[in-house]
């Protein structure tokens, strides 16, 4: 009961807040974004015990997946990207709307299908090589991506403007990002309570062993990062249609950016916990738009920084903590080896 | 595409194009070789694997290029980055490293990363994001009616960065704090109990890992360039050799430096030097594929 | 009955060292077969041969007529051949009942079903078997915390969860209260009659072994010293000697 009063308080409060906070829509939809990332990643760090550096790789890949089915649709693409004739290529509304619905579900099945091709090349991997050949792609398919014309190269692609009142389309962004949110979290807590999700905990405690009970570890592997992948890729499209104009290098293939953030976001929220990722974002979207334009140029020294910090002395992140001080909330009981037997 | 196998044919109508490929690729691989080798001293006594070892190598060129600019000899800066990268490895050794020796692998490595981001990001705000080198006033030898070009500046970064791997070598081998070295990459707990004290090993490894990166540094920028945020592509780049090669086996380490700095060079030559992490980052993936396939037959993966 | 592991002529080397020459034994299915011999006879060296953890240098392994000598772990486990370790491995961060569930027969699964919640009926089974091995009291609890004898039972019950047509245990009462020895030769008895599962266990204890194998093949310096019915083995001069350090 107190479940379900709890969620709907929730729910509640994901429907007004961009109501309540007009002024704030485009970083409540940037915190949306936060969340699914950090979700995503914990599928496969948290929770799988792989800690890939380079899931912005989908991100990035989403948002040209979703650009150019939209655009190829209805122009020629290599025209289009031409970037001196975009401005003479319209879409209808009708063309807009299908454009982000095929395109954000496209770019989510392709980032599915690629994380299980590269998965395939990368799982074979354990631990550092796995976090450094993800990273390896990722910067390299930023490389790759700026040296290709046909998709506007260093230029990037200008998508076009949501047809309308612009206040209506920071509402449609948000709830977009809100709704896989949603999506994604409701998936997350049902995926966790499955066969799949305990085998997956096996692989990270010890994937020796799960390998000698004969649990499929490598389908596994490549299932639970496809799935990452997809929402991912599907928040990489919604990106790409809320910004209008990206480029690989700055925007889309954000190594340093969005692809650290995720990281750093359920280190601080506690990895491999259903809410960590969530807490995680929410204290760290918050801290950084308060705290960002205050350090004068050295954000980025300060987000290196509070990698090593979280890492080092708080790695198990707020949940992680709230976990050891009251292991009972969790339904953890040890052995009590003064008291005897009758601990059960 | 075109110009792709345009330049490929032209690797077969000019063979002596090759020779030049080869000339560079040996030269710039004998110093991507010397970073290698710091990564896999650190990787095999402290099982730490450092993403930040790039980002020592960029600050070192940092430290050899401030001085050149401020009218000291540019050689005199590979002993400089080499003791001050000395200092700066042990600062970092024992405000961050020393704390996640003990911790799982993928501490260590964020917590590296987490100091990548720091130095890079630091030396962006120092130094500007500019891409800078020194350019030194030695002639270029000619060989093969001209075909192949040797600057004496590189012929002399490779001769220094023999001289550094020689001294490095020749200090394992036969000094004690090289010998307690060894003994800690073995079994550390069985040379603590050999009253080995591990914790100053470590701190001595990491110190001189930083070192031998820094002074590779002061010798890429001499030959060729440097930026705040290219530390991440030599890290990658220390990462495939190390795994192609092995650890602890410093021929193997020489042998594939080398064979990155040809393959890179072919790479460049191919598809243009607007690929250069790409390719960088291909090797990686074709080295791991590779010892992945060696692995697979011996019925285990990679750890 | 047949033999469902059939090792032929296996020889594995380390660097040099010889640590199984020509071993040739056979497990009957059904069975229980025990493998004694003094430390360092190369054992636990056959075990992981058979199991998949290094290739072999030459010989064959048959698992139901199958080859698996170059087959990797996984694979190998997924046909129904498990073992268990020497140095226990269990999830010591989830209690005991999430121990067993993670060891539902992932091998018997389909993708589909593997996405599945676990039933009620996977519950009761895994309690079960935790009665089975006497650790029902202690199955909400975090696995890490009780004491190495009862993680080892639990890592035996995990291995029975699991279904498995062979079971290979090193050492399983290793580190065992030796007042709870004769219960656990009891359980793996009724595991092998009750459950059916074949088991070929490493055991140093003979007194262990000889209760419980029908045949026992014995190992010094890497080669087989001796097979037959414990009254044979126990009365060998050869296996006395090897025991005793005559050999």
């Amino acid at each position: 009961m107190r479940k379900i009063l709890f969620y709907s308080a929730l729910l509640l409060v994901i429907l007004a807040s961009p109501f309540l906070f007009p002024d704030f829509r485009t970083q409540l939809a940037t915190l949306w974004l936060m969340i699914i990332v950090s979700l995503t990643w914990d599928m496969t760090g948290g929770q799988m015990g792989y800690n890939s550096l380079g899931n912005i790789f989908f991100y990035g890949t989403g948002m040209y997946v979703a650009a150019l089915i939209t655009i190829g649709m209805v122009h020629p693409v290599g025209e289009y990207t031409d970037a001196s004739r975009s401005e003479l290529m319209l879409f209808t509304d009708g063309q807009y709307f299908t454009g982000v619905l095929v395109g954000c579900l496209g770019a989510g099945l392709f980032c599915a299908v690629s994380a299980a091709i590269l998965g395939y090349v990368t799982f074979g991997l354990r631990g550092p090589y796995f976090a450094i050949g993800t990273l390896g792609i990722a910067i390299a398919a930023g490389e790759l991506v700026s040296n290709w014309d046909w998709v506007g190269g260093g230029q990037g692609i200008q998508l076009p403007v949501y047809p309308g009142n612009l206040d209506i389309g920071k509402l449609f962004f948000y709830f977009l990002f809100a709704g896989t949110g949603v999506a994604l979290f409701i998936f997350c807590k049902w995926l966790y309570g499955t066969r799949f999700g305990a085998a997956v905990n096996a692989i990270r405690d010890d994937e020796e062993k799960a390998e000698a009970m004969g649990i499929h570890t490598l389908r596994y592997k490549l299932t639970a990062w496809a799935l990452s992948a997809f929402f991912v890729g599907v928040a990489g499209g919604i990106s790409a249609f809320q910004l209008i104009h990206f480029e690989p290098l700055e925007t889309a293939y954000q190594t340093i950016n969005l692809g650290i953030f995720m990281v750093v976001c359920v280190l601080l929220g506690g990895k491999g916990t259903l809410w960590g990722p969530v807490i995680g974002a929410i204290a760290f979207h918050v801290i950084k738009e308060v705290t960002w334009n205050y350090l004068l140029g050295w954000q980025w020294v300060a987000l290196g920084a509070l990698i090593v910090v979280t890492v080092v002395y708080f790695q198990d992140g707020i949940m992680g903590w709230l976990v050891h001080k009251r292991p009972e909330w969790f339904g953890i009981r040890v052995e009590k080896k003064d008291v005897g037997e009758e601990a059960a | 595409m075109d110009q792709i196998l345009g330049n490929i044919s032209l690797l077969f109508q000019f063979p002596v194009v090759n020779l030049k490929i080869v000339v560079d690729g040996l030269m710039i691989g004998a110093i991507f070789a010397l970073s290698a080798y710091g990564l896999a001293l650190v990787w095999g006594v402290m099982n730490v694997k450092n993403l930040a070892q790039g980002d020592f190598v960029i600050a070192g060129g940092y430290v050899a290029w401030w001085l050149a600019k401020k009218g000291m000899p540019p050689l005199l800066g590979v002993p400089v980055a080499f003791v001050v990268m000395w200092g700066l490895g042990w600062i970092a050794y024992k405000l961050v490293i020393a704390r996640v020796i003990e911790r799982d692998l993928f501490t260590s490595l964020l917590a590296t990363f987490g100091l990548a981001i720091i130095m890079a990001q630091m030396l962006n705000l120092l130094f500007g994001s500019d891409t800078q080198s020194i350019q030194l006033q030695y002639d270029t030898l000619y060989l093969f009616d001209g075909f192949v070009d040797i600057p004496i500046a590189k012929l002399l970064g490779v001769l220094m960065a023999a001289a550094l791997a020689a001294g490095v070598v020749l200090f394992m081998k036969n000094s004690r704090m090289g010998q307690a070295i060894r003994a800690t990459a073995q079994d550390a707990r069985a040379a603590r109990v050999l009253g080995i004290d591990t914790e100053k090993v470590y701190s001595f490894t990491f110190s001189l890992n930083a070192a031998i990166c820094g002074a590779a540094g002061a010798i890429i920028v001499m030959v060729w360039v440097i930026q705040p945020f290219y530390g991440i592509t030599h890290s990658v780049r220390s990462f495939v050799i190390v795994t192609a090669a092995g650890l602890g086996n410093l021929p193997g380490v020489i042998a594939a430096g080398l064979g990155i700095g040809i393959a890179e060079q072919y790479g460049a030559h191919i598809f243009g030097i607007g690929y250069q992490q790409a390719i960088a980052v291909l090797l990686l993936l074709l080295v791991l594929v590779f010892r992945l396939i060696q692995q697979r037959r011996m019925r285990q993966s990679l750890k | 009955m047949s033999a469902i592991i059939d090792v032929k002529g296996v020889t594995k080397t380390f660097g040099g060292v010889m640590a199984n020459t020509d071993v040739t034994l056979q497990v009957e299915q059904g069975g229980i077969t025990g493998l004694i011999g003094p430390n360092g006879s190369g054992k636990t060296t056959l075990f992981n041969s058979i199991v998949g953890y290094h290739p072999i240098d030459s010989g064959s392994i048959h698992f139901e007529g199958q080859e698996i000598s170059k087959l990797p772990v996984q694979t190998i486990a997924r046909l129904g051949l498990l073992r268990t370790f020497q140095q226990t491995r269990i999830y010591g961060a989830m209690n005991c009942v999430e121990n067993m569930l993670i060891s539902m027969p992932h091998r018997k699964m389909s993708f589909l079903e593997s996405f599945g919640h676990n039933t009620a009926g996977d519950r009761e089974r895994a309690e079960m078997l935790l009665d089975f091995v006497g650790l029902y009291e202690k199955r909400f609890l975090r696995s890490g915390s009780l004491s190495f004898g009862q993680q080892k039972l639990l890592e035996f019950a995990m291995a029975l969860m699991n279904e498995p047509t062979v079971l290979l245990l090193d050492e399983p009462t290793a580190g065992i209260n030796p007042t709870l020895i004769n219960g656990l030769i009891d359980r793996l008895k009724r595991a092998n009659s009750e459950f059916g599962i074949t088991l070929f266990i490493i055991e140093h204890n003979m007194r262990v072994i000889m209760n419980m194998a029908d045949t026992i093949y014995c190992l010094a310096h890497g080669k087989l010293l001796a097979n037959g019915t414990p009254g044979e083995i126990q009365n060998d001069q050869r296996v006395i000697d090897a025991y005793l350090g005559a050999h």
